[in-house]
């Protein structure tokens, strides 16, 4: 307990931070939906440390409306982000392994049939 | 030492959080730019055997498996996230006063019957048959006006 | 452990509608599962019912006293109610013409009525919180269905990969939606939107809030499709099956706007900030939408990219509205949604008719002829495209007019203007499809068309005369629009769109 109580909430940000850029240029450079997908999860990862960083350095004893510490609003963010990122993954690799049926293979770089 | 007062001016304490941003942006595009650009593309075909030296390996290793792998897999995310919740609501559940553990086990119980719903959905529509591949039935085309008045004139003969 | 364990007050009556929708979808999905190897018939018509009596409900709720329950996570008051509606109703009458259409392009899965069921809740969700985790979910729950939807042809690889594409995009998108939400957690220790706006208030602007509120703006902004973050639209709403679209265009639009207008009151005092933003990326999302429809020749396609130019004529009605509170109101907007809704999810409906036995053609030849084999539909896609245009006494002049009028009095002249210029220049592309409708000589192949079904006359029916309706109601409806004649000053905001509910956000 003590060992965490001496990390400064500087550090849990940048850690976090540095998981959301690297997610976000993972999407950007990446061309395997799956990895894409990955990096996407990569971006929720930090999102969810950065609420449980937020909420453990609430100051003790802070309430918010409705006599709820405040720290309880980032951990219950990050369950329902965990929920919700597990309705994306089922969805998500639905949607790739219908492609994968239709083409045979996946890839961001065939997704060329809709230009306008 | 002026342009740095600023920027701490500005973002405080979380400059070197800001800087780091910076930092881990530039190191991941240069990591990935510089192996693009750098890297010597001499592509022989020994180089580029699985093993340089060791046993030649034997067939291909992106072995294809089945897709169903997948789908219960996305089942298994799923009920995972299932105990996420169950397990937060019984940790508060536990020092509760009665009427929360009442009013909070009438949520759950709704929850529940929810997943419960959502599971027979997936026994019922084959997901989790091996060999068989869900379609739609042929019956789905065939207008049967007499069941429902709402939208009496089907679409097509 | 005690002190958490608080029972929220409960007004299951709030929540009446969002159940209904939710329960109706349970139903239908039920149904399917019991009797599998049946039509949707009984599906379609339990889903409609729902909504029926979803719609019944808000109905009864119009003019009610606003509140929050649900530990101020539910928020019933006007200016929700009236979109909720909106999205009951296009969800309604999507599901008129979907039957037809889904046959025809052989791809009847029962599935999709509670799917976009849901999708309808998360959208009523969206604006019917304060609560950014209600926001979120509702978001959540609107999007993912969505993408599920797009990707319901199953044998069509471009439905296959419009929805990758909107999957992809729009999970990164939500990704900094929630670290914009995270950044804004840390800097106020809440999620409720009133305590944010209070806390922001009532400190000087801080980089973490800033930056958070930048990335929900953007987050919000990719699912309203404005213009840094459009790139999706076309593509998504060409290959999605087009009732699907249709639907799209329509609820989750209206979803993000209010979504949006609530998030915008809660960071109002960071307005220096985010203000010459949001007014350049309406100048650029009426602009750029309307020039990117001009070279399209898919119909679809270029209603999405007209779609994008519509999201930039609500968003001037959004930002008249928040930089002259109490003079400018929501109402503009309010209304255009409504006869926004009706004239896309029209449109979309008559351009159904080109699938035909599995086949399906879009393109602006694809619809030649259409008048011939189906005029009613011919004749009230023409109703919509002109509302569309915005020529007179269909809803969409009323409703540009308004926002026109609107930014002039907030003193955004030149927003106003550039909206006058956009219409103008929108009308090459909507009279193109009139043109290519209605051309008579057939080319080498001719186009095919599904038989217009009678719900799908229905469908044209229901959104013409919300077209002409608005159009010719347009008074009375922009005045029981507002709270001056109906109930307690409350709702939207006639007064103020920066106070709304502040009463309401400490308990």
């Amino acid at each position: 307990m003590g060992l965490v109580n001496d990390v400064p909430l500087q550090w849990f940000l940048a850690l976090s931070l540095y998981m959301f850029v690297l997610g976000a240029i993972g999407v950007m450079v990446r061309r395997n939906p799956v990895v894409m997908f990955m990096c996407i999860e990569l971006m929720l990862n930090a999102v969810n440390l950065t609420f449980l960083a937020f909420a453990r350095y609430q100051p003790s004893g802070a309430l918010a409306s409705g006599d709820v510490p405040t720290a309880m609003a980032g951990q219950m963010m990050v369950i329902f982000v965990m929920a919700v990122a597990a309705a994306e993954v089922a969805v998500g690799l639905g949607i790739i392994t219908a492609i994968f049926r239709l083409k045979n293979r996946a890839d961001a770089d065939d997704l060329g049939s809709l230009r306008g | 030492m002026l342009g740095r007062g600023i920027f701490q001016a500005v973002f405080g304490e979380f400059l070197p959080i800001l800087l780091l941003m910076l930092v881990a942006a530039v190191v991941a595009g240069a990591m990935v730019t510089l192996s693009w650009v750098l890297g010597p593309k001499k592509d022989t075909p020994y180089k580029s055997s699985t093993y340089e030296c060791g046993v030649t390996p034997v067939g291909n290793a992106i072995e294809r498996f089945p897709i169903k792998f997948y789908l219960v897999a996305i089942l298994f995310v799923l009920f995972d996230i299932e105990v996420v919740f169950l397990w937060s609501w019984i940790t508060v559940f536990k020092g509760a006063t009665i009427q929360y553990q009442v009013f909070s086990g009438v949520a759950v119980g709704i929850y529940l019957v929810l997943w419960i719903i959502g599971d027979a959905y997936v026994i019922k529509v084959g997901a989790l048959e091996w060999d068989e591949e869900p379609q739609v039935a042929p019956e789905k085309l065939l207008p049967t006006p007499v069941e429902a008045p709402t939208i009496a004139a089907g679409s097509h003969s | 452990m005690n002190v958490n364990a608080l029972i929220p007050t409960v007004d299951w009556r709030a929540l009446a509608p969002f159940t209904i929708v939710v329960c109706t979808g349970i139903v239908a999905l039920i149904i399917e599962m019991l009797r599998p190897r049946r039509n949707n018939n009984l599906v379609v018509g339990v889903s409609l019912f729902g909504l029926l009596v979803a719609g019944w409900s808000l109905f009864g709720m119009l003019g009610g006293p606003s509140d929050e329950s649900f530990a101020g996570m539910i928020l019933n008051d006007r200016f929700g109610q009236i979109l909720q509606l909106v999205m009951v109703g296009s969800c309604a009458v999507c599901f008129l013409f979907s039957e037809p259409y889904l046959r025809e392009k052989r791809i009847p899965f029962a599935e999709f009525y509670p799917l976009a069921l849901w999708s309808t809740a998360g959208g009523m969700l969206m604006v019917s919180s304060k609560h950014l985790l209600m926001v979120f979910l509702g978001l959540e729950l609107l999007s993912i269905s969505l993408y599920c939807l797009a990707g319901m042809s199953r044998y069509e690889s471009k439905s296959e990969e419009s929805a990758l594409k909107y999957f992809l995009l729009g999970s990164f998108a939500s990704a900094f939606l929630l670290m914009g939400i995270a950044f804004i957690y840390g800097e106020t220790a809440s999620l409720h939107l009133g305590r944010i706006s209070e806390v922001l208030g009532a400190a000087s602007a801080s980089p973490l809030s800033t930056i958070g509120a930048a990335m929900v703006l953007v987050g919000l902004g990719f699912k309203l499709a404005l213009v840094p973050f459009h790139q999706w639209t076309p593509d998504v709403y060409q290959g999605a099956p087009t009732n699907v679209t249709a639907f799209m265009a329509a609820v989750s639009k209206v979803a993000a706007l209010g979504a949006l207008v609530r998030f915008l009151w809660a960071i109002g005092t960071l307005d220096t900030v985010w203000f010459p933003l949001m007014w350049w990326v309406a100048v650029a999302t009426m602009t750029v939408g309307n020039l990117a429809a001009l070279v399209q020749n898919d119909v679809k396609r270029t209603l999405g990219y007209s779609s994008i130019a519509h999201a930039g004529y609500l968003l001037v009605g959004v930002l008249a509205a928040f930089s002259a509170p109490g003079r400018v109101s929501l109402d503009a907007t309010a209304f255009y949604l409504i006869s926004y809704a009706a004239m896309t999810i029209g449109a979309f409906a008559v351009i159904s008719l080109t699938a035909s036995g599995q086949h399906e053609g879009t393109r602006f030849y694809d619809v030649r002829g259409l008048w011939k084999r189906a005029p009613w539909a011919a004749g009230c896609l023409v109703v919509f495209l002109c509302s569309l245009i915005g020529i007179p006494i269909t809803s969409g002049f009323f409703g540009k007019l308004l926002i026109f009028q609107a930014a002039f009095d907030a003193g955004l002249p030149a927003l106003a203007v550039l909206l006058a210029v956009n219409s103008a220049i929108s009308t090459y592309y909507y009279l193109g499809i009139i043109q290519a409708a209605f051309v008579t000589e057939e080319g080498a192949v001719a186009p095919r068309f599904g038989k217009p079904s009678a719900s799908l006359n229905l469908a044209c029916a229901v959104c013409l005369a919300g077209v002409l309706g608005a159009g010719l109601f347009a008074g009375p409806l922009i005045r029981g629009m507002g709270t001056a004649e109906v109930g307690p000053p409350v709702g939207v905001p006639v007064q103020d769109p920066l106070t709304i509910h502040t009463k309401n956000t400490s308990d």
